[in-house]
């Protein structure tokens, strides 16, 4: 053993090299430490805002979108809980064994799902694999959140419907904020995603609704769950909206619509608050207020009956007949025929080699400016038109509204053409032919006008000439203050028409319902003042009407209002295709009014204008809360 | 042949003062695993008290080691190198492979890293080896032993493990310059070049391209950072920095707490204690191991033969090549390669070894008055 004991100066040897270990040991302690001396000392406050901006980050909260009611309180838009699913890769072990569970868990398809968590991005993005759960499936996925590492339920504010295709037009629907849209100061306070109305009072209403985001300040950890909140900013909600329109009104409207395409506009002529506002073909705004695939959304524009155009504001179709209304106006007031006026209509007026007919074969006899209307006698209108010339039609017509948008708050609303020598020099590059005038007085030709416009234009004749903008959303409620701000009605200024214009119209109008073209109006209930209108889609035609294909079938008019000696409701009927408006139109705008008149008790009228609506919507909103 | 000196229950002021370093620095080391995974949520036992049984496991080690005499210990020593090269076998035949590197035998819940069990083995072969070997002669001085070290070596290089083939390295310079070779500059630049390592390599690898690193990296480390964006050496220097003069407190540490510091329990436990315990913490931590080293060489420096005395060596360079390859690692001033804080990061096998590998410097300095026989 005495091999293993030191020998020598060996000893002595081994403490040298023992103490140059230690000096060498104790200088690289001491380089470390300087080290982190350096890190922690001299770059310590850089490593601490490091730190922090490492672990706040924030996050947008969104405003709760306003909601809208009816002019009741009925519930037209609001917010639903959503439930969304999202993966996190990160967390994600075994991502085979992940798609199988989910696939057998909520029957999600296989696909899909592993095509959207093989899409670009980084690991600690959420990926979206489904949204809209139903609760069953959330409440699965719940269950099992153990099993499934990286899977997240979300709750998202989801904009709903609760009345489906029921005033589509006018509500409209909501979708993300569009990049063109993004750029445009409008918009300027939103973020990519943020959801903005993109039809109807949603979109022209959206500054109202939208509401104000806010913001808060969490601190995540590395894979951003949340674990602490630092600061919040409350996102503020945005307005409700009261609309005009009667619920109720609005679904008899789509009702008699049925499958035809068309559209009915009801609104009080006293101060023109649109009380329904249909256009047939109708969409589904709670579809299209999600995600649409790019092939549901060609289904929608490529639909045939274009679902999409709200006939009731875009919709152009040759006004037919009811277009005398503003003609006998122009008639009168020109003094180109006084009330007692008669013109003999046998059947036909010839312009030069050509026969203009009235609808009547035989004709209607002789006329008077009442009697033309009552029976809608082409022959007097073809006659005071060419007497008066297309400038003076046009000029008149324009004072009814005509050729220019009537300003209801609906987005791309289209205005129709008034024809008239310029228009035709500057649209078309050619001379106005005298027989033009001809066929523009019976409201054919190059004449066309929205629903909304002949709803303007009989809403003045029944307001005793003076024309109230058409408007959609009657009072806003701050939903954080609850104060209302009613939204004024605005009268334009009188038409400058003699008195005895107008009363010459109004007690013709009411005749068309009694004893002329629109019998099938008359109702027991209510004195229903009206004109009919049948506008042709093709200028060739043979043959009885149900030989016609139904797309070159006539368009079916009729413009009313009631009751004749105090209107309180004007209403226009455009049925696409549908032949007569006496037959197709009236009998539509009857049931419209006689169901209006039974809703809506006759209130004095100084009593209405005193009704404080702000005091009505409150205690709608206190039921509300309470229910 | 348990000597009697060990049955004594009397510890000198010596022995208390080293158990007590040693205690302090584990304490400190669970007091950070309770840290990072207190809230974190999973079944079974928590970290830091699976870390209190290793420690316990380690205890045992400890007095096992103490109670037979290091001659006794040194005689079995090529039996045990034989044991380990062949778990070392094993661990790539039947070992789980975890972030592509083969090194642990699953034992039911636990897992056995035979590396840090070869390490302690290492020390033994050389001393015995040395203990015995002529005085002289540059083949039997340098070439042979590490002819010895080279199976060891070369097995770890497979796994791969970077960090423990590191250590292997350095138990032999250790040992080179302890024997004192012919030039003796040799063993100094070895065992120096391996410590000043991080500075080195702080340059040469600060001058490589990023696919470079990249590459170099995952064929010899495919530990950490596969993706060579140098995130958590980041979040490690950010842990560091951000706890500043006085640290953020205990449970205060964002970067570990937050989970942005990945491995905060094993590899990283140091940037947990310097987040929450700051430079001031560090500079408390640094003097405990500081104070082991001091202890440990003057056991090595009293040492009554060539064999105590190389075996504290060993253990010696083994520890503290860790400790400041570790730190140093941390603190960003070197390549991520996976060596855990001894007796500080979580981990059983690391523990135990080094445990027992502290039964034996306090084995060589209680015998050191005693003949043996």
């Amino acid at each position: 053993m005495s091999e293993l004991g030191f020998q020598g100066d060996e000893l002595r040897e081994l403490q040298r090299r023992l103490t140059i270990l230690k000096i060498g040991l104790l200088l690289v302690v001491g380089l470390l430490g300087l080290r982190l001396w350096h890190l922690q000392i001299r770059e310590g406050p850089y490593y601490r805002d490091l730190s922090q901006s490492n672990l706040t980050r924030s996050v947008v909260l969104e405003p709760a979108r306003g909601l809208i009611y009816d002019r009741h309180g009925v519930l037209l838009a609001n917010n639903v809980p959503s439930f969304s699913l999202y993966v996190t890769l990160e967390d994600v072990d075994d991502r085979e064994a992940l798609i199988q569970k989910l696939v057998a868990l909520i029957g999600l398809d296989e696909s899909r799902l592993r095509k959207k968590l093989s899409e670009r991005g980084g690991k600690l993005v959420q990926r979206k694999v489904k949204d809209r759960l139903t609760l069953r499936e959330a409440a699965l996925i719940e269950s099992h959140r153990l099993d499934l590492p990286g899977v997240m339920i979300q709750a998202e504010s989801q904009r709903n419907f609760p009345t489906g295709l029921t005033a589509a037009h006018a509500i409209g629907y909501v979708g993300e904020v569009s990049a063109d849209q993004l750029e445009q100061a409008e918009f300027a306070e939103l973020h990519q995603g943020s959801i903005v109305g993109q039809y109807g009072v949603e979109n022209t209403y959206d500054r109202f609704l939208r509401g104000r985001a806010g913001q808060k300040l969490i601190e995540a950890d590395a894979l951003g769950h949340e674990k602490r909140t630092v600061s919040v900013e409350k996102p503020q909600a945005g307005d409700d909206l009261y609309l005009t329109i009667d619920i109720r009104l609005q679904q008899l409207a789509e009702e008699l619509l049925g499958e035809e395409a068309g559209a009915i506009v009801a609104l009080d002529p006293t101060n023109g608050e649109v009380l329904a506002l249909a256009s047939r073909p109708a969409f589904d705004p709670n579809v299209l207020s999600r995600e649409l695939t790019a092939k549901q959304w060609e289904e929608i524009v490529q639909h045939e009956g274009r679902p999409l155009n709200n006939r009731a504001t875009q919709g152009q179709y040759p006004p037919g007949s009811t277009f005398k209304i503003a003609m006998a106006a122009a008639a009168l007031e020109t003094r180109t025929v006084e009330r007692s006026t008669q013109i003999r209509c046998a059947g036909g007026y010839q312009f030069g080699r050509r026969l203009y007919r009235d609808w009547k074969a035989g004709g209607h006899g002789l006329m008077d400016v009442t009697q033309a209307l009552v029976h809608s006698c082409d022959v007097f209108f073809y006659t005071i038109g060419q007497r008066m010339g297309i400038d003076t039609i046009a000029s008149y017509a324009k004072q009814f509204g005509l050729g220019s948008p009537t300003g209801i708050e609906l987005p791309s609303e289209r205005v129709g053409i008034v024809p008239s020598t310029d228009w035709k020099e500057k649209v078309r590059g050619e001379q106005w032919l005298p027989g033009e005038t001809i066929s523009a007085s019976i409201g054919q030709g190059y004449v066309t006008v929205t629903p909304i416009q002949m709803a303007y234009l009989i809403a003045t004749v029944a307001n005793n000439g003076v024309p109230i903008r058409p408007h959609l959303v009657r009072a806003v409620m701050d939903r954080v203050s609850g104060r209302v701000v009613e939204l004024p009605s605005v009268p334009l200024s009188r038409l400058t028409f003699k008195p005895e214009t107008l009363a010459i119209i109004r007690n013709a109008l009411a005749g068309v319902v009694t004893e002329g073209t629109a019998t099938r109006a008359k109702s027991a209930l209510v004195a229903i003042a009206g004109k009919t209108g049948t506008a042709q889609t093709a200028a060739f035609r043979s043959g009885p009407e149900k030989d016609i294909p139904k797309k070159f079938r006539d368009h079916a008019w009729f413009v009313s209002y009631a009751p004749v000696e105090a209107p309180r409701i004007a209403v226009v009927i455009l049925v696409e295709h549908m032949g007569h408006g006496g037959a197709a139109a009236a009998p539509l705008a009857k049931q419209i009014i006689e169901a209006f008149v039974k809703l809506t008790p006759y209130e004095p009228r100084v009593v209405q204008s005193g009704l404080n609506v702000g005091q009505t919507l409150a205690a709608l909103r206190a039921q509300e809360t309470h229910d | 042949m348990i000597d009697r000196v060990a049955d004594s229950r009397q510890f000198d002021s010596f022995d208390w003062r080293f158990v007590a370093v040693v205690g302090a620095i584990l304490a400190v080391g669970v007091l950070s695993i309770y840290s990072v995974t207190y809230a974190q949520p999973g079944g079974g036992l928590p970290l830091y008290v699976k870390q209190l049984i290793w420690i316990l496991i380690g205890c045992a080690a400890f007095v096992i080691v103490l109670l037979f005499d290091y001659h006794q210990i040194a005689r079995i020593a090529y039996t045990l190198y034989v044991i380990a090269l062949a778990l070392l076998v094993v661990v790539l035949i039947i070992g789980k492979t975890s972030r592509g590197a083969q090194r642990w035998i699953p034992i039911g819940p636990f897992a056995f890293q035979p590396s840090e069990f070869a390490k302690l083995v290492l020390i033994l072969v050389l001393a015995s080896y040395y203990a015995r070997a002529p005085r002289e002669g540059w083949i039997q001085r340098v070439v042979l032993p590490g002819l010895i070290m080279m199976p060891g070596l070369l097995l770890i290089l497979k796994q791969p493990d970077l960090g423990s083939g590191l250590s292997f390295l350095a138990i032999y310079a250790a040992m080179l310059l302890v024997v004192g070779v012919r030039s003796k500059a040799l063993g100094v630049i070895l065992l120096f070049s391996l410590m000043l390592f991080p500075f080195a390599w702080e340059v040469m690898w600060g001058s490589l391209h990023d696919y470079q690193r990249q590459r170099i990296m995952s064929f010899v480390d495919p530990d950490y950072d596969p993706g060579g964006k140098g995130y958590h050496a980041l979040q490690s220097r950010i842990a560091i920095g951000s706890g500043e003069l006085l640290g953020k407190g205990l449970y205060g540490g964002t970067q570990s707490q937050l989970k942005f510091l990945p491995e905060g329990h094993t590899d990283f436990v140091f940037a947990v204690f310097a987040e929450e315990w700051g430079f001031l913490g560090i500079l408390v931590l640094l003097a405990l191991f500081v104070g082991l080293v001091i202890l440990s060489l003057e056991i090595a420096s009293t040492a009554k033969d060539m064999l105590g005395a190389l075996l504290a060596a060993g253990v010696i360079a083994m520890i503290c090549f860790c400790v400041v390859v570790n730190i140093g690692m941390t603190a960003g001033m070197f390549p991520i390669v996976g060596i855990p804080l001894p007796l500080m990061s979580y981990g059983g096998s690391a523990t135990v070894t080094t445990m027992a590998a502290l039964g034996l410097l306090l084995n060589i300095k209680r015998r050191r008055l005693t003949l043996f026989y």
